[in-house]
């Protein structure tokens, strides 16, 4: 099945749960969150969580910043002006 | 894990949503040259507050995380930087609550690209919901006294005017807004957020009147970034001091310091 994360896609086997897939992904970081389909999904619900066809999942970190700086970062609608 | 202490140990400290501060300096991570430099600029300052930002991972390698390169005592504020609506800057809030167990949030929600100004009518619509489900919001917004009450009364935590654009190193380009909100919001917690770009810049915002200011370019980009975090430090402490001791009012003509009588004829 095909699924969306952070944008891009990606063909995956099986239809894992959402820890085996950040897991297959090899994120060495701790400190990551996770969104599928629009809402966050806690830590403690990753391993229950069975991944679907067309599943958008959106994972960050966090990186160095003060204030706006880079565009918009989120897969939804575009600046219109 | 902030060094944060109880509000009432010193009426000096910032408070910010019961939680005090002891340094009136909240910094960015942003625009360093190197991780280094950062923490030398960061150990300066004598902030205990930071701010970051919430990003994509990139899946095609592994990354390191960039928050092990901060001091652990700081207190991470995570923002919601490049946000373009109230929609994205909730997720985003969210996901930096879920991924750093903390309520705080700093708002921000972009109306353009060339100016950064904020989009107030959004970052309103945000703080709404997020102050519902219980994030302690710190937004960023234009210097507009209106606008700020009703930030207040959707129950933001502080209340953060800009000084002038992000990154612009303009200073305060409207003193007198931040005075009137000052005199008008006398208990809000005013932390004058972007623009700043020397030292003399964030003593005025002091002298205003505000509680704090955040900044991030007029560090990052100085020459010697540790060097400038301390002239921060100083000259916040310093537009404290002024601002608490009341300035005297100014007249349009001199006013001698010396006795008049006695002088020699």
């Amino acid at each position: 099945m095909r699924v969306y994360i952070n944008g891009e896609s990606r063909d995956v086997q099986g239809t894992p749960s959402l820890a085996e897939l950040i897991t297959q992904l090899d994120l060495r970081e701790a400190r990551i969150a996770v969104e599928l389909n629009r809402e966050v999904v806690r830590r403690s619900e990753w391993s229950r969580v069975m991944l679907r066809d067309e599943d958008r999942i959106e994972i960050v970190h966090f990186v160095g910043g003060g204030s706006a700086a880079a565009p918009w970062w989120l897969a939804t609608k575009r600046h219109k002006s | 894990m902030s060094t944060a202490v109880t509000a009432t140990s010193n009426p000096e400290s910032l408070i910010v949503a019961g939680r005090a501060f002891s340094s009136r300096l909240i910094i960015g991570t942003g625009k360093y040259r190197s991780y280094g430099e950062m923490r030398s600029a960061h150990e300066a300052s004598g902030a205990e507050m930071v701010t970051v930002a919430v990003r994509r991972v990139p899946l095609d390698r592994s990354s390191e995380s960039f928050l092990d390169h901060l001091n652990p005592a700081l207190q991470i504020l995570p923002n919601t930087a490049g946000c373009y609506t109230a929609e994205d800057a909730v997720r985003t809030a969210r996901l930096a609550r879920e991924a750093l167990q903390t309520d705080l949030v700093k708002l921000e929600v972009i109306g353009d690209q060339t100016t950064l100004f904020p989009d107030n009518e959004q970052t309103l619509e945000a703080a709404v919901v997020l102050v519902k489900e219980g994030f302690v919001v710190l937004p960023y917004f234009t210097d507009d006294l209106i606008m700020a009450k009703k930030l207040l009364d959707a129950g933001c935590a502080a209340i953060m005017p800009l000084a002038a654009p992000i990154g612009s190193g303009l200073g305060v380009q409207n003193p007198a807004n931040l005075r009137i909100m000052r005199e008008q919001l006398p208990d809000a917690t005013i932390i004058v957020d972007a623009g700043v770009g020397t030292a003399s810049d964030a003593a005025i915002a002091m002298e205003l009147g505000a509680d704090g200011v955040l900044m991030n370019t007029a560090i990052a980009e100085a020459k010697d970034p540790a060097k400038m975090a301390t002239a921060m430090k100083l000259a916040i402490e310093a537009g404290r001091l002024a601002y608490l001791a009341g300035r005297m009012s100014k007249r349009l003509y001199a006013s001698a310091s010396s006795p008049l009588q006695g002088v020699i004829k």
